[in-house]
């Protein structure tokens, strides 16, 4: 009687507990698409940086927060889907500088940029993140340490991080990273879509089907 | 006289069901934390995980007591529940601004004088904690968990 009574109760809690997960997923994913489909301007902006060809079909729209780990472990997976599918697809990426002082590294990786090596000190801070991240914020002195090899002009890019346009550019993409309800990084959309769950196969999966769909 | 922990003694015992009360009001908290934290994705900041740290234990404990009915789970249970209840009143001061934020123990930008989450205009998690801690203490207390000699 009382293990009939407990039992049931266990299955009972667990069972609620399963099917509010389920339900409250499903409503999830349902409110990302549409607010995607519904804020499709907020995906990708004109200072946006990008990789691959202007005309590519598929586009994949990153949040990406430089000091984020997951981020990091994803850049090399994304990168060789890029590699595979050269003329079909192209990486926007998008700040969501979550981690404390990540919006330090992205002023200095858009000033790099400014000196045309965008790209170049992304791959080197990426690739000695745990050096300049520890404990999920950024030491800023750690950072100049890994871009002062990257024959920068640092007095230049100390001037330009600070510049007006890049702190709006950020302001811009946080607001747009509401707007899309990104509070996690990565966050992915493929053609506008976002992914149904998080994980490389689920991106990869998505890609494909895009691109398969694009050709 | 039948013994203490004969079963026939345990099946007539009223102080089961104020465990079995207790482990129901552990175990509803608990997977509301976990559901909150693991399905809603709210990150715990620092006090919660404390707080979460006494009550997760207690389904299992609380179970354990049950099966056979042992009282003196009560005693192996109520330490948790009063560390967690004390956690909560802590918790509760610090999201009501009675306590200033700077002397607690918060990391990862997840300060916890922030109420994320507000049902009915009211009620808040340090809330809810502090009444499910307070809620599990007063069904121990009721079990009558002295063994007799």
């Amino acid at each position: 009687m009382k293990r009939t009574l407990f039992l049931s109760a266990a299955v009972i809690l667990l069972l609620a507990f399963v099917a509010g997960a389920l339900f409250y997923n499903a409503q999830k994913a349902e409110r990302a698409g549409q607010q995607a489909e519904q804020n499709q301007a907020a995906l990708t902006r004109a200072h946006s940086r990008v990789l691959g060809p202007a005309d590519a079909r598929v586009e994949i729209v990153e949040f990406f927060d430089p000091a984020c780990e997951t981020c990091r472990r994803f850049y090399p997976l994304v990168k060789d889907m890029l590699a595979a599918h050269p003329q079909q697809l192209r990486l926007v990426l998008r700040y969501a500088p979550f981690h404390q002082d990540a919006d330090y590294v992205v002023k200095v990786l858009e000033a790099a940029g400014r000196q045309g090596k965008y790209w170049e000190t992304l791959d080197a801070l990426l690739a000695v993140q745990e050096e300049w991240v520890v404990h999920h914020a950024v030491q800023p002195q750690q950072v100049w340490r890994h871009v002062a090899g990257l024959g920068l002009d640092l007095e230049r890019l100390q001037h330009d991080m600070n510049a007006p346009e890049i702190a709006r550019l950020i302001a811009q993409d946080l607001e747009d990273a509401r707007t899309l309800k990104v509070s996690k990084t990565p966050e992915f959309f493929v053609n506008g879509k976002p992914l149904p769950s998080f994980g490389f196969e689920q991106l990869k999966a998505l890609v494909d089907e895009a691109l398969a769909s694009a050709s | 006289m039948p013994e203490p922990t004969s079963p026939a003694h345990a099946a007539q015992d009223p102080g089961w069901t104020f465990v079995f009360m207790a482990w129901l009001v552990a175990s509803v908290s608990t997977l509301g934390a976990l559901f909150l934290g693991e399905v809603m994705g709210y990150t715990p900041c620092m006090l919660c995980w404390y707080q979460r740290i006494c009550m997760f234990p207690l389904v299992l404990i609380l179970a354990a007591g049950l099966f056979p009915f042992d009282r003196r789970v009560v005693r192996y249970a109520l330490p948790l529940a009063l560390a967690g209840w004390l956690l909560a009143i802590f918790h509760w001061a610090v999201a009501s601004g009675l306590v200033p934020e700077r002397v607690t123990p918060c990391s990862q930008g997840v300060p916890c004088s922030v109420e994320q989450v507000t049902w009915f205009g009211f009620l808040t998690l340090p809330m809810l904690s502090v009444l499910a801690f307070s809620l599990i203490i007063a069904l121990l207390l009721l079990t009558p968990f002295k063994v007799p000699k």
